[in-house]
């Protein structure tokens, strides 16, 4: 027995990256990020606003947090409409509370089915960011080119309709994508995607189409990550990301503006349990003289990548 | 290995409480290694038919990013708080990163750095690999680390921790002096090879970063507090004993802004303690062949025949 003498041959072990999408670089050896007024740590905030139909579907995958028993799942249906209609409020008066603007990738469908959302992110200054169409909306490569960029043409055309400006970001259900996104996301003009994990300041990702900028949004620091996979307690959280705010200050004094993304669900952040220790950690954070809240875009613009 | 049998016979019994001391270097107690895990993992490998590389179809983003990280940032902390405290790490590495980064690995030979074999890449298994295909694997990794660093590997982890019968044979016939992949002590003891003279050097799963975050779900402080405790423990067994304590790291997962800074203060702990030899894995595998491994060998031979 042995295996395919092809798989003991390595046609892309040569300098650099396995594939053409970006460049290796070091976070420590690159021109200084400078955030206005000489910040230190951008502190972003991205919510997740969602809408699972009840009728889930396994193509290309399900998505987390999608329905789990039997139909009808009428548990995790409306558990998730909880925090749309009751989380995301409680987050959107945790912001106003510290006057925080923060992103919102949103589902198109939650646009069409309640715009009153929608109007209510944009007239408190917040940024919304193309979130697919629905929760069956995922992207993994096997779904068809042609049915992938429909997705994401109907994603954005939607929320320009809804919200009267077109999104400049992108957010990828799970983060997934096929070998098609990147290119796709070019040809339909978005600036700016948030799935690739692998940095924490915004660079540039090359397509045949043209390049965008991939914004890191970490999903170690997720609070699904934190709070349900790890099943940590929302005060273990909020110490988390004030260690890795500290950490983060530190380094900018000698390297340059950092990000602190902080992706937040509001069917997990905005319940009444957690809200408490949540605003204190905006409070916290709010506090410290070099913290920058700022929108994904602001950081984006301001980091000003080549 | 017997191939085959119930017992693979990797090694003979030899309990705990009864065995010639280890002396370590300086009357030190405890030998602490730091092992990074300098993997690289491809976006879009062959399909081996024994183990799937990516849960997702590819480009598994999360996946391939998340330890993407590692060589863009995580790397860069982790190396600059073991210097701080005096830890040169000992490598697991994954030998493709030498064409692949070659800064990282200038910057850590320089350290004073050890490297051993983790495979070309993290994402290429040894399951189904005949002993021609393991041969030229084992060799790859020879010529590319002493290519690249000038350093003669000495030790070695399987890829993604995947063996075949023949592996632990063949590393000892090439001259690598220790594996590890064997989990069964805390201290190094005899290995049973064809050829050569191979030992096991304390690894460690329990306490790698992988299982403190991904398995048992510890939040950095408390992976730190376990550290320190495992620490704390092997230390003061090891005044009678002499222990070996390793601290597998990969820098995806310990690099991450909210987790160095609790790590950082592990490393000021065993810094500070005083009973650490703080040192490489091959350093220890040289004292403990020219020093320990016929006592170790005699300690079993009491056992030998034991069995009714």
């Amino acid at each position: 027995m042995a295996l395919d003498p092809a798989y003991l041959t390595y046609p892309k072990r040569t300098k650099g990256m396995d594939h053409a999408l970006y460049s290796w670089s070091s976070l420590f050896d690159r021109p200084p990020v400078a955030w206005p007024d000489g910040k230190s740590v951008a502190t972003w905030m991205m919510v997740s606003l969602e809408w699972f139909p009840i009728t889930p579907s396994d193509t290309p995958f399900r998505a987390p947090g999608h329905m789990q028993t039997a139909y009808p799942d009428f548990r995790h249906y409306t558990a998730r409409d909880y925090g749309t209609r009751v989380g995301f409020y409680r987050l959107l008066d945790a912001f106003a509370k510290v006057g925080v603007k923060v992103s919102v990738a949103v589902n198109a469908a939650i646009a069409e089915r309640y715009p009153s959302i929608v109007a209510d992110i944009v007239a408190e200054g917040h940024e919304i960011i193309a979130h697919s169409t629905d929760m069956n909306g995922t992207i993994a490569s096997g779904l068809d080119e042609g049915v992938e960029r429909d997705l994401i043409l109907r994603s954005l055309d939607t929320l320009e309709r809804i919200a009267g400006v077109r999104p400049r970001g992108w957010h990828s259900i799970a983060r997934s994508q096929s070998f098609n996104t990147p290119r796709l996301l070019v040809e339909a003009g978005v600036d700016y995607m948030c799935d690739w994990v692998n940095d924490e300041l915004p660079y540039r990702f090359d397509t045949d189409a043209g390049s965008l900028i991939n914004l890191p949004l970490n999903h170690e620091l997720a609070d699904r990550q934190i709070l349900v996979a790890q099943q940590h307690s929302v005060d273990s959280y909020a110490q988390q990301i004030g260690d890795a705010h500290d950490w983060l200050t530190a380094e900018a004094a000698r390297f340059g503006g950092r990000v602190l993304p902080l992706h937040l669900t509001p069917y997990i952040m905005g319940l009444p349990y957690r809200i408490d220790a949540f605003e204190g950690l905006l409070a916290d954070l709010a506090g410290r003289s070099g913290n920058w809240f700022a929108r994904g875009d602001q950081i984006v613009d301001a980091a000003a990548i080549p | 290995m017997r191939e085959g049998q119930a017992d693979p016979g990797l090694y003979d019994f030899r309990p705990y409480r009864d065995r010639a001391k280890i002396q370590w270097p300086g009357g030190k107690s405890v030998a602490v290694w730091v092992s990074p895990n300098i993997e690289f993992y491809e976006l879009d490998p062959p399909a081996n038919p024994h183990r799937k590389s990516w849960a997702k179809p590819h480009p598994d983003v999360v996946g391939y990013a998340h330890r993407d990280y590692g060589n863009r940032v995580g790397h860069y902390r982790l190396a600059e708080v073991m210097e701080r405290y005096g830890f040169r790490g000992s490598v697991s590495l994954s030998v493709a990163m030498c064409q692949h980064c070659p800064e990282i690995i200038d910057q850590v030979n320089a350290l004073g750095w050890e490297f051993f074999s983790h495979g070309v890449y993290n994402t290429r298994y040894s399951y189904g690999m005949d002993e021609a295909q393991e041969r030229a694997l084992i060799e790859d990794a020879i010529k590319t680390v002493r290519d690249a660093t000038g350093q003669t590997i000495k030790g070695w982890l399987a890829p993604a921790l995947t063996h075949t019968p023949r592996t632990l044979d063949l590393i000892a016939e090439y001259g690598l002096t220790y594996t590890c992949d064997l989990y069964h002590d805390d201290q190094p003891g005899p290995v049973h090879v064809a050829n050569g003279k191979l030992i096991s050097m304390p690894y460690s799963l329990e306490v790698n970063d992988h299982y403190g975050f991904s398995v048992y779900n510890m939040s950095p402080r408390d992976y730190a507090d376990t550290l320190i405790r495992q620490y704390d423990r092997l230390a003061a067994e090891g005044a009678a004993s002499g222990t070996v304590m390793c601290i597998p790291l990969h820098a995806y997962l310990i690099g991450q802004p909210h987790r160095i800074g609790p790590f950082e203060e592990v490393l000021r702990h065993i810094a500070a303690d005083g009973r650490a030899w703080i040192t490489r894995s091959g350093d220890i595998a040289d004292h403990f062949l020219a020093h320990d491994y016929d006592a170790a060998v005699q300690d079993a031979a009491r056992y030998i025949g034991e069995a009714r």
